[in-house]
């Protein structure tokens, strides 16, 4: 076994699409195995989430916050920096939103509300990734974990506001806010629940940290100390600056993210899985499916949004949990991430 | 007051059992050389298959080794992943979560409210239990709690006292070495993958089976990754995991004092105290990484990194 040199172009096509099939194959072994038919519940997948108009706007309504969250996680694992919190930091965004939607300013009007939530979304989402950026730039302390309670934490959060402080008046005791006043709702386009200016933003978002990444030099800093920190050291690039962006970013899109939702879809803040179903977790197989290419991003994250709305239509069709999305997702990063072995090496048989 | 203490004690001790278990077996990965993020995954499968199993055969001890061994096999597949693929090993652990929770969450969808026929019962230890406030705390316990001690002590043994525990931490330190001395690198760091899983898994279980006792979907709730926390908390050492799990299980036996205690007359909200054990993990690895710092102790030095066998010419 040896390394290989840069493997050519077409592997690289080739093996995350070999990868997701050989998923989709032990998935559909196992849901065999527990009574469910596999080809039936693909097809069911396959037609609810890109056969008709109705499918298609709902995955794209998916697509949206799995792209903003990928697109940051993008460039924090081409740093080296493991994000694994945008969904806390999409959470936060969401609370922000809320704040200036229902508290902050109530009766402005749209063109001073929206922008506004989308600015105070993005600071909330950036200072929630900045807290484990600040402690692992400062004390070294492990991203990974720091991250992710920072995730539970959040989750804590929306719960005790609406249950507590930010309970609707007008809503029956229920755990959900007040609505928006209209003034906040995102526009969407007619007839489907695709809001327009998050959409816009997070296809922006591809794009510039695609921009970033290869076109400035804080990107570049930030590649350098992705495939190397000693390197970077010696180079004189500064960790600490480049930990702290790079949370601050991807923290700051995912927090955007949170604002589509509650401000384009929900109109409210209710409980935490109602407002993402995990897209914060499942943005790390956009981001690995992409091979950390942030335009390849917005490919693979309309394919992750189909397989959201596929599995909704499922879990009614076959009484499956939310679970099963879950399985999927994890058997596509393994089967990712074993794939980059045809990518990397050679086995010489001798 | 004192009898209460002593109660909290106990509640400290077999809360803290499950995330102990899953912690020591992270060390022994962790040690020969492999992250495994995936002990969330691992331990929600192992409750998921110990209450199932416990369910239909009434036997708590057939489920809790059913529940060790189906995690363990998991954990095979980082292993297949990590040591013989040389893949990412961040990126496999998280999918490993994500699988084992996914899989957990479909097959224990018919088992949802189901009650436990079976409890298994407390044991106290004669004489020793009779011991004020240690003797609750510590030795009025069911049969689990006990195995967890003799792990402990056990596990620590292997790793620093026997022929085996110096080739695991060598494989960790510096494989190459290893592998030149004769060690089987690659079977070191399969057979501790396999052992953090059937910890992980058992742990998962005695939450399913007899802690809580009833399988809830995202049971654990976090406690894999506090394990995780931990074995840094611990500095990889056995004996050390204790002091963190028991820690741990304080401020969950805390947590339901507070929930019941008046503040100037106001209540803190459930919401919030269940954040708690959150905060603390991060407390816990702001202390750990400064002290791992003016200790100069670290990590196994090949953890994290695929071991390639150099192509010796003889």
């Amino acid at each position: 076994m040896e390394k290989k040199e840069a493997p050519p172009k077409w592997m690289e096509v080739l093996v995350p699409l070999v990868s997701v099939a050989s998923a989709l194959l032990i998935a559909g072994f196992f849901l065999a195995l527990q009574g469910i038919p596999p080809l039936e519940l693909y097809s069911k997948m396959l037609a609810g989430s890109f056969a008709s108009y109705h499918g298609i706007s709902y995955t794209i309504v998916k697509t949206i916050p799995l792209l903003l969250c990928g697109a940051g996680l993008v460039l924090a694992f081409k740093a080296n920096i493991w994000n694994i919190g945008a969904e806390g930091q999409l959470l936060m965004g969401a609370v922000a939103a809320t704040w200036v939607a229902l508290y902050a300013m109530p009766s402005a009007p749209s063109y001073l509300v929206i922008p506004a939530m989308f600015a105070f979304g993005f600071i909330a989402g950036a200072l929630w990734g900045l807290v484990p950026g600040y402690l692992k730039s400062k004390l070294a302390v492990n991203e990974i974990i720091t991250t992710l309670m920072m995730n539970y934490i959040a989750i804590k959060l929306v719960e005790y506001l609406i249950y507590g402080p930010w309970r609707g008046e007008e809503e029956w005791g229920f755990p959900i806010t007040d609505k928006f006043p209209e003034a906040a709702w995102l526009p969407r386009i007619p007839g489907t629940s695709v809001h327009i200016p998050t959409l816009i933003l997070a296809l922006l978002s591809a794009a510039l940290v695609y921009l970033l990444l290869y076109k400035t030099k804080v990107g570049y800093e930030a590649r350098v100390y992705g495939s190397n920190p000693e390197a970077a050291r010696y180079a004189g690039i500064s960790s600490e600056k480049v930990i702290l962006l790079v949370m601050a970013i991807s923290g700051g899109l995912a927090g955007l993210a949170g604002v589509g939702e509650v401000a384009g879809i929900h109109r409210r803040l209710r409980y935490p899985w109602s407002i993402s179903c995990g897209y914060g977790f499942a943005a790390i197989i956009v981001a690995f499916l992409a091979r950390l290419n942030p335009l390849a991003a917005i490919i693979s994250a309309i394919f992750l949004g189909g397989l959201f709305v596929g599995g909704d239509a499922v879990q009614m069709a076959f009484g499956l949990p939310v679970g099963v999305v879950n399985m999927f997702n994890g058997l596509m990063l393994l089967c990712l991430v074993s794939g980059e072995f045809a990518l990397k090496y050679r086995v010489r048989v001798k | 007051m004192f009898e209460d203490v002593a109660i909290s004690l106990k509640i400290a001790v077999e809360a803290g059992t499950p995330i102990l278990l899953a912690s020591l077996g992270e060390i022994y990965a962790e040690r020969s050389g492999v992250l495994n993020l995936g002990v969330e995954g691992m331990m929600m499968l192992g409750a998921v298959v110990g209450f199932a199993t416990t369910l239909t055969t009434k036997n708590p001890i057939l489920g809790v080794l059913l529940a060790s061994l189906v995690a363990a096999l998991l954990s095979l597949v980082h292993a297949f992943a990590c040591v013989s693929l040389k893949a990412n090993q961040v990126v496999s652990g998280l999918a490993l979560t994500m699988l084992g929770v996914g899989i957990s969450g479909v097959l224990g969808r018919q088992f949802v409210g189901s009650p436990l026929p079976v409890r298994v019962a407390e044991a106290s230890i004669p004489g020793l239990s009779d011991i004020p406030l240690i003797g609750k705390a510590l030795f009025s316990h069911d049969p689990f709690v006990y195995l967890s001690y003799a792990l402990v002590v056990i596990l620590w043994f292997v790793l620093y006292k026997t022929k085996l525990g110096i080739e695991i931490r060598a494989v960790g330190e510096d494989p190459s070495a290893a592998d030149a001395a004769g060690v089987n690198v690659a079977l070191v760091q399969y057979g501790c993958v396999a052992l953090g899983g059937a910890l992980a898994g058992l742990g998962g279980a005695y939450l399913s089976v007899v802690y809580t006792p009833a399988w809830i979907e995202n049971m654990t709730a976090g406690r894999g990754w506090i394990a995780i926390a931990l074995v840094i908390f611990a500095m990889w050492d056995p004996l050390r995991a204790v002091i963190g799990a028991y820690l741990f299980g304080g401020l969950e036996a805390l947590q339901f004092r507070l929930q019941q205690a008046l503040f100037f007359g106001y209540r803190i909200p459930v919401t919030l105290l269940g954040s708690l054990p959150y905060i603390a993990t991060i407390a816990v690895l702001v202390f750990a990484s400064s002290e791992a710092v003016r200790k100069r102790i670290g990590a196994p030095s090949a953890l994290g990194k695929p071991y390639f066998r150099e192509e010796r010419v003889f």
